[in-house]
């Protein structure tokens, strides 16, 4: 393959790398109140970006390039296209928070694309190598949005513990992949995979993987590597975390399926009960650590851990119903995430933003609509019928159900109905609570198409909403081996 | 084999899904509610918003009781075993889909609902005096999946409603519960709060165990469609599991000793219709679980566990009795009163006999009029005092003589006597009982004796006696409103009571194919 044809099927990314850049350089030249500007280009950008590719040549097949280092396949573009579109909401949700916390600087949608561009690496990764590069080219711009509001001492804290701790789960991650490499002689996933297929059950491999599956776990915040999460939630701000919460939690849990289920296939029963055991505790953490949370953003940062553990479970049954229930289940994460997060971001009275779940009180009778809409994401995140959340649940369980982990499916679903409880809560806040002041009633578009968009996706009733789902999943699993 | 006739009939759709239409039309009037300046409505344009939802919502649980009415008149034929007016469309894809359809089990329930849903309205024209259109939206999706529940042919659907209609209850009680503090767990909340948390995740751990098991037939069977479920062996072993896992969920929902104790709160907690939809109809999606899912899908396992429901049942009989002798609160009274009726239809059908299945189907039907009806009586003094206390109340009968007569038919209703309905239903459900095991009829008949004292005792305190409390002096009889629904409920019970026939016919078929199977499959896993 020439060097054009080659290049040619990562439309995407070089859209994304060579856009970021010209854009950076515009803003530098024009200042920050260029920021509205370029925000809409880069949301231009990554729309650009996902339709190149969903038609990409290598689109519907699948292409190898780079000598095996990236693939370009069913798994990738649906990963791609979930990852494009929660990064273009992420900046068009930020527009008014980060005018009235004065921070409309032109850096955040140039950063946002950068971050977008290594996770569109990590889905795309078939080599240890690749895949460092994309991580590392993600978590780079995350740290720097954590941080992003720098007169803060909340953000800037969060910014730094996210730095350290990622820079320590990157160091497990590239000791483990270096012990792979090294106990295999090979850095391509399917290369790794058949070496170890020859020459069997081995120790050092073994514990390799364990080091990479812990740096994984870090990346999508999985217990007990999820300390960070909540502090980093809290103190981000609000657009970023809601970026943080959607598009990393997903190119991370992609990366995780296809390391695992391609590069060690044959190692299933070694991996299984590592991740079994990863999900039940961060299912465990999310369920009993929410309980007693205040602030909203904390909140959702354990339910995201929560979360994590479910699609886990997807991927510790280790089949292909496994990987296509683990891409289900964090689309539908994905659509509720970024609906609640718009909901938090139009927590704003008079006075700023509000955070603390208790502000929601009443909103039925002050804001009905946006009540409603909450109402909604939170029986979904709940996963209570006949919402979307459920649908992802049942096809987790059942993935977990059919590979014969019945075990970790009950135990899922003992501790679902744990966590239902805060769910409730805001839900109990928001009805039967005597109303708090009313929220500021305008939005602006951005904020109201994304919580409209997810109350709808919400109810997925109608076979024409789920089955297109469905049918992407399923191909995107089953083009992954 | 079970058959399935009349396919691809949308009439079933029709009747589930024409409250969703109401709900969406009341819904539509609450947004186009003018609000001035500052957001307030104004009192004379929040009385028309809530008198519009009030009739839209009488008018489409009318309509679809009347549906429903021409619907059985028309295209049910009550001789037929199998699954009738069937419909199915595709879903999620691969064995799960939209499908529809009833047998003489469910037909009767789905009928049950859409009639005791303008009562409920109506029950509620008054007394629901603050976000009347919210009220009425919950109650009208509240309806369409209950009726759902009945009518669906596919594990996943089942779920999908039976689940659903744990969000519409969970604010009806929560919103629109009375008044009052609880203490728990150090905190101090509103006891309607706690009681509505309490009945969502009471539900919900039960459910939650009937949703892995149903992942796993599915991933045996390849398929959630009940027909086929029922027709397909899942082996000794997984089926003691499976039951297990069914049986979490519906003992709670039915709800069983020991872990009925979500009911009491529930009702207590719940507007008058509230309890009236728990009593009459919600409770018996539990009965109802049992004769769809369990009995016929897992044969072997409710043979082997019969012992254990029947012990359950008769603690349930014996015990709750006992509790609602002592209760001080009327609704907790015949909350209390009401696990013990359920406690003969758990009796009644893990006897895999016909006089105990057909007996727990009618005990849940008559169950349906005299509870409802009870809670509905409670309901009357209560918008008239505001209080549920027994002690409270005295003497009503020099007041209220109309109310008298209608409560001491209803008492007698519950207490199981000879005329009302409630008889019909305990006397099979005992027959059927004594087939099986005398012992367990003897201990269950105590219900009957202690159902008599608990039910009088109440009517005794609260009707007769002086009428010597001085805020009673002024209370007024049952109005137009309250006697119309009364006065059906009554006639329902009266006729059930002196013509069980009609009713039973309709069971009948599908009992006899159920026992049948249930017998072919015990006597071919007892040879194996």
């Amino acid at each position: 393959m020439g060097l054009f044809e080659t290049l040619s099927f990562a439309w995407p990314e070089l859209v994304l790398a060579i856009g970021a850049m010209a854009l950076l350089i515009t803003g530098v030249f024009l200042g920050d109140k260029s920021a509205p500007q370029i925000s809409i280009a880069a949301v231009a950008l990554l729309v650009i970006a996902g339709a190149l590719a969903v038609m990409a040549p290598g689109g519907s097949g699948t292409t190898s390039l780079f000598d095996g280092a990236f693939r370009v396949d069913a798994f990738s573009t649906f990963c791609k296209v979930l990852i494009y579109g929660a990064a273009a909401f992420a900046i068009l949700m930020s527009d008014r928070y980060l005018a009235g916390e004065q921070l409309g600087r032109f850096e955040y949608p140039v950063l946002i694309i950068l971050a977008a561009l290594g996770m569109s690496l990590m889905v795309s990764a078939t080599d240890l190598i690749s895949l460092y590069m994309g991580i590392e080219t993600q978590s780079l711009a995350l740290y720097i949005l954590a941080a992003f509001n720098r007169d803060s001492r909340r953000s800037t804290e969060a910014g730094l513990k996210y730095f350290v701790l990622g820079a320590l789960s990157s160091c497990l991650l590239l000791y483990g992949a270096s012990l792979v490499y090294g106990f295999t002689g090979a850095t391509g996933f399917e290369e790794i995979a058949r070496a170890a297929q020859a020459s069997g059950p081995n120790a050092g491999l073994i514990v390799g993987l364990v080091f990479m599956i812990s740096g994984l776990a870090f990346k999508v915040s999985a217990a007990p590597f999820h300390m960070w999460t909540p502090d980093v939630y809290e103190g981000s701000p609000t657009p970023v975390t809601a970026f943080f919460a959607a598009a990393p939690k997903l190119a991370g849990m992609a990366l995780f399926t296809r390391v695992l289920m391609t590069s060690f296939p044959g190692a299933v029963d070694d991996w299984q009960p590592v991740i079994a055991l990863i999900a039940v505790a961060s299912m465990a953490v999310g369920a009993f650590s929410a309980i007693a949370q205040t602030n909203i953003k904390r909140l959702m940062a354990y339910s995201s851990i929560g979360h994590m553990g479910y699609a886990l479970i997807g991927l510790a049954a280790g089949t292909t119903a496994g990987a296509s229930s683990v891409l289900i289940y964090m689309a539908i994460y994905i659509a509720m995430t970024i609906g609640t997060f718009a909901i938090i971001l139009m927590m704003r009275r008079r006075g700023g933003m509000t955070e603390n779940v208790s502000d929601l009180a009443g909103l039925s009778r002050t804001n009905m609509p946006m009540a409603m809409i909450m109402t909604l994401l939170m029986f979904s995140l709940a996963g209570v019928p006949p919402t979307a959340g459920f649908f992802g649940k049942w096809f987790v369980f059942f993935a977990a159900v059919d590979a014969g982990l019945i075990w970790l499916a009950v135990v899922g679903a003992v501790l679902s109905a744990v966590s239902a409880f805060y769910y409730l809560r805001i839900v109990w806040f928001m009805w039967f609570d005597e109303p708090a002041p009313a929220f500021e009633r305008d939005h602006g578009p951005a904020l109201t198409v994304a919580a409209w968009g997810a109350a709808l996706l919400m109810m997925p009733i109608l076979p024409v909403f789920i089955r297109p789902l469905l049918d992407a999943a399923g191909r995107a699993a089953a083009s992954l081996f | 084999m079970i058959t399935e006739s009349f396919t691809n009939e949308p009439w079933l759709t029709f009747i589930t899904f024409a409250p969703l239409v109401g709900a969406m039309f009341i819904m539509l009037r609450r947004m186009l509610t003018r609000s001035g300046e500052n957001g307030a409505v104004s009192a004379d344009e929040q009385t028309q918003v809530d008198n519009a939802a009030r009739w839209v919502a009488l008018a489409f649980t009318s309509g679809t009781f009347l549906l429903s009415i021409g619907v059985y008149a028309v295209f049910y034929d009550p001789s037929i075993a199998g699954y009738q007016l069937v419909q199915q469309l595709p879903w999620i894809g691969a064995g799960i889909s939209y499908k529809m359809g009833v047998d003489g089990i469910s037909i009767l329930f789905v009928l049950l609902t859409t009639f005791f849903m303008p009562i409920c309205v109506l029950a509620s024209w008054h007394s629901i005096k603050n976000r009347v259109a919210d009220y009425m939206i919950a109650f009208l999706i509240l309806e369409t999946l209950m009726i759902g529940v009945f009518c669906a042919l596919d594990l996943f659907l089942f779920y999908f409603f039976f689940e659903g209609s744990l969000i519409p209850m969970f604010l009806i009680i929560g919103v629109w519960g009375s008044k009052g503090v609880k203490e728990f767990a150090g905190v101090t909340m509103p006891s309607r709060i706690y009681a509505s948390l309490k009945f969502f995740l009471y539900t919900l751990i039960g459910s939650l165990l009937l949703l892995v098991a149903m992942a796993w037939m599915y991933a045996q069977a390849g398929t959630t469609d009940i027909p086929t479920l029922q027709g397909f062996d899942f082996g000794a072993g997984a089926q003691k599991w499976l039951w297990l896992a069914f049986f979490a969920s519906f003992a709670v929902k039915m709800p069983m000793w020991p872990v009925h104790t979500w009911l009491p709160d529930a009702h207590v907690q719940a507007p008058t219709a509230g309890s009236v939809v728990l009593a009459a109809i919600l409770l018996k999606m539990g009965g109802y679980g049992f004769l769809r899912f369990s009995l016929p899908m897992f044969p072997l396992a409710s043979a082997d566990f019969a012992p254990f429901v029947f012990a359950l049942s008769v603690i349930a009989i014996v015990y709750t009795s006992l509790v609602a002798l002592a209760q001080e609160d009327m609704k907790k009274l015949i909350a209390y009163s009401s696990v013990a009726h359920m406690g003969f239809v758990t009796m009644g059908i893990f006897t895999g006999t016909e006089q105990g299945i057909e007996g727990g189907l009618f005990q849940m039907l008559s169950h349906g009029f005299i509870s409802g009806a009870l809670f509905l009586c409670v309901g009357v003094v209560y918008d008239r005092m505001h209080t549920r206390e027994i002690a409270a109340y005295g003497g009503l009968v020099h007041r209220m003589p109309l109310y008298a007569f209608l409560f001491l038919f209803f008492t007698l209703g519950n207490v199981g006597m000879p005329g009302t309905s409630g008889f019909v239903g305990e006397i099979l459900s005992m027959t059927g009982a004594f087939k099986v095991n005398s012992w367990i009829a003897f201990f269950a008949a105590f219900g009957v004796i202690l159902s008599a004292a608990y039910a009088l005792r109440l009517y005794r305190q609260v009707v007769y006696g002086k009428l010597d409390k001085q805020a009673l002096m002024e209370i007024a009889d049952v109005d137009k409103r309250e006697l119309a629904m009364l006065g059906v409920l009554m006639a329902f019970a009266l006729y059930l009571g002196f013509n069980p026939g009609p009713a039973l016919d309709v069971f009948s078929p599908a009992v006899d194919l159920l026992i049948e199977n249930y017998n072919t499959a015990l006597a071919a896993g007892g040879a194996s």
